[in-house]
């Protein structure tokens, strides 16, 4: 077993012995219905698609993954547990990529129990499945990216307040870059150049684009190389910590 | 086995290490003594991999810790202050997770699992998560964690802080038992722990090391060291007394001659000799009754505050 199983285990193990797993499931489900239903009018707009259940993923991913992030490392500094993993003969990036993976598989779970919504709608109609497994595999990419900009914000603090403060900000903020807030902000000013840059960084463009069906490999690069960028960002804070 | 070479850890202008050597052989356990802040942690953060040093090598066993960190960690077992673990696993969960990173499993992973909680007693609280267990538990189970895999090296910060005297006797025992297989660092305060198992003694303060010796070697430079303790009979009126006092300071090699209490004098030797035989003869040839007479060895804590408060009595503010 790679050291990478190893710690995936334990932290999957600390999701489900504690009640952190089971709150997440059940608020994140309760949450996702109430926005399809009464804010996304998923029987009033008489649509045979899952538009209006996915678009309220980012705004509630902005909340809850910053919630689950917030321990991610903080705590670990906090009771001291972070001494043991750089003391153990194990490679910390290892570690990174095992608690992030452990998280991603806890919001996969929570999508995954999203299915009766699925069925309701092919009971109802008879809606294009392709557009909604691309809308699935979407909806985890952002929540990926998030969990990564999580990911590194706790790792430069043992308070998990100011990381879940912070998390949310900067969640925010990447989801709302393509915004017409944030655009009109920057538009009287900045050059082209950088405007198209907030445009195009914006996790809610490359996510629209996914649930309308149109999923194409800059989408999917754009997500994973977000991923990339921050656990190799979390690695930098972690080995900073060594040095100071 | 442990090679430490000019050892030095700057954070922002202060330097918390400063210019540490030293070697610890194979059955040596080498004590860290030193007041808070004296750099014994950041030390052993360095040596076990949890601190990046500003200078200064590393070898243990050998490789060099820059090097290939993760060979050295292999042979490192080190129980970091406060010896943190998941709160949320049970004591035998935590264990094989510590297990299985060590690349134990299977049969192996049972006996040196079992092994360890013989060794550390743990046995009754194996199913019990660690968040719910007693400050002397919790410490145990940072030990098994050192000890899983029967490191070569052990770097322990405080091992017995927190535990009763009974928990403190049976840690110190563990320890000597392993002593002789491998090479051992603690870091502690309490200086009885030093007499008790350590074969070398190291006391820093403010990074660097001001004595380095063994347990003995660091009592020889006691005041007290060879000082005679006579205590006298009751019948022994104050004139009396002061006459003793006057006819032993006539002595040769007699330094000095305290009164410690009542009928309690101890008799200061010059440059710290043996002078048993000459008081006593002294004494039994003038007839001065006394009840007994003992030889003092010098107290280990004087030392360390002697040695200590000199050298940091001119420092900006961190040990006062």
């Amino acid at each position: 077993m790679s050291n990478i199983a190893i710690i995936f285990k334990r932290e999957i193990n600390a999701y489900f012995t504690t009640p952190i797993a089971y709150i997440f499931i059940i608020i994140f489900l309760i949450m996702v219905a109430a926005f399809t239903f009464f804010l996304g009018g998923f029987l009033l707009r008489n649509q045979a698609d899952l538009l209006s259940f996915f678009q309220f993923h980012p705004w509630l991913y902005i909340i809850l993954i910053p919630a689950l992030t917030m321990r991610l490392w903080s705590e670990e500094i906090q009771t001291g547990t972070i001494e043991l993993l750089l003391t153990l003969p194990i490679n910390i990036m290892a570690a990174i990529i095992a608690k992030f993976l452990a998280a991603w598989a806890l919001i996969a779970i929570a999508l995954g129990l999203t299915f009766p919504i699925w069925i309701t709608v092919n009971y109802l109609g008879e809606p294009d499945n392709g557009v909604i497994i691309a809308s699935y595999i979407g909806s985890l990419l952002m929540a990926g990216g998030f969990l990564a900009i999580g990911s590194f914000i706790s790792a430069t603090t043992k308070n998990q307040v100011i990381a879940f403060i912070v998390s949310t900000s900067l969640c925010f903020l990447f989801t709302a870059s393509g915004s017409p807030m944030i655009i009109s902000f920057f538009s009287p000013w900045a050059a082209d150049g950088i405007l198209n840059f907030i445009i195009n960084i914006s996790l809610l463009g490359n996510f629209q684009n996914i649930i309308k069906g149109v999923i194409d490999m800059g989408d999917i690069i754009y997500f994973l190389s977000l991923i990339m960028l921050f656990l190799f960002a979390t690695k930098l804070v972690i080995d900073a910590k060594k040095d100071a | 086995m442990i090679e430490i070479k000019h050892l030095t850890k700057k954070f922002g202008a202060f330097t918390a290490v400063d210019d540490l050597s030293f070697n610890v052989k194979k059955g040596e356990v080498l004590g860290f003594l030193g007041p808070n802040g004296a750099g014994k942690s950041t030390s052993m953060k360095m040596i076990a991999g949890a601190l990046t040093p500003t200078f200064g090598n590393i070898h243990i066993c050998g490789i060099d810790i820059t090097k290939n960190p993760i060979a050295v960690k292999k042979k490192i077992g080190y129980l970091p202050e406060g010896a943190p673990a998941w709160g949320d696993m049970s004591v035998v969960e935590f264990l094989k997770f510590i297990a299985n990173i060590h690349g134990l499993f299977g049969k192996l992973q049972t006996i040196a699992i079992d092994k360890t909680i013989e060794l550390t007693q743990l046995s009754q609280v194996l199913q019990q998560p660690i968040d719910i267990l007693s400050k002397g538990f919790k410490r145990r189970v940072g030990l098994a964690q050192t000890l899983l895999h029967d490191p070569e090296i052990l770097i322990m910060d405080e091992p017995t802080d927190g535990l009763d005297p009974n928990q403190k006797h049976d840690i110190r025992q563990l320890i000597t038992n392993m002593a002789s297989e491998k090479s051992i660092i603690i870091s502690t305060h309490i200086l009885e722990e030093v007499e008790a198992i350590c074969s070398r003694a190291i006391i820093i303060a403010n990074g660097k090391i001001l004595a380095d010796g063994t347990p003995d070697q660091l009592q020889r430079m006691a005041a007290d060291h060879n000082g005679l303790h006579i205590h006298l009979t009751n019948n022994n009126s104050d004139s009396d007394i002061n006459n003793i006092t006057k006819s032993l300071l006539t002595l040769k090699y007699v330094d000095d001659v305290i009164k410690m209490s009542e009928n309690h004098i101890m008799i200061r030797p010059e440059n710290r000799q043996n002078i048993s035989t000459i008081i006593s003869k002294h004494m039994s040839d003038n007839s001065f009754n006394f009840d007994q007479i003992y030889l003092e060895k010098g107290r280990l804590d004087s030392v360390f505050r002697d040695i200590t408060t000199i050298n940091t009595s001119d420092d900006k503010g961190l040990i006062k």
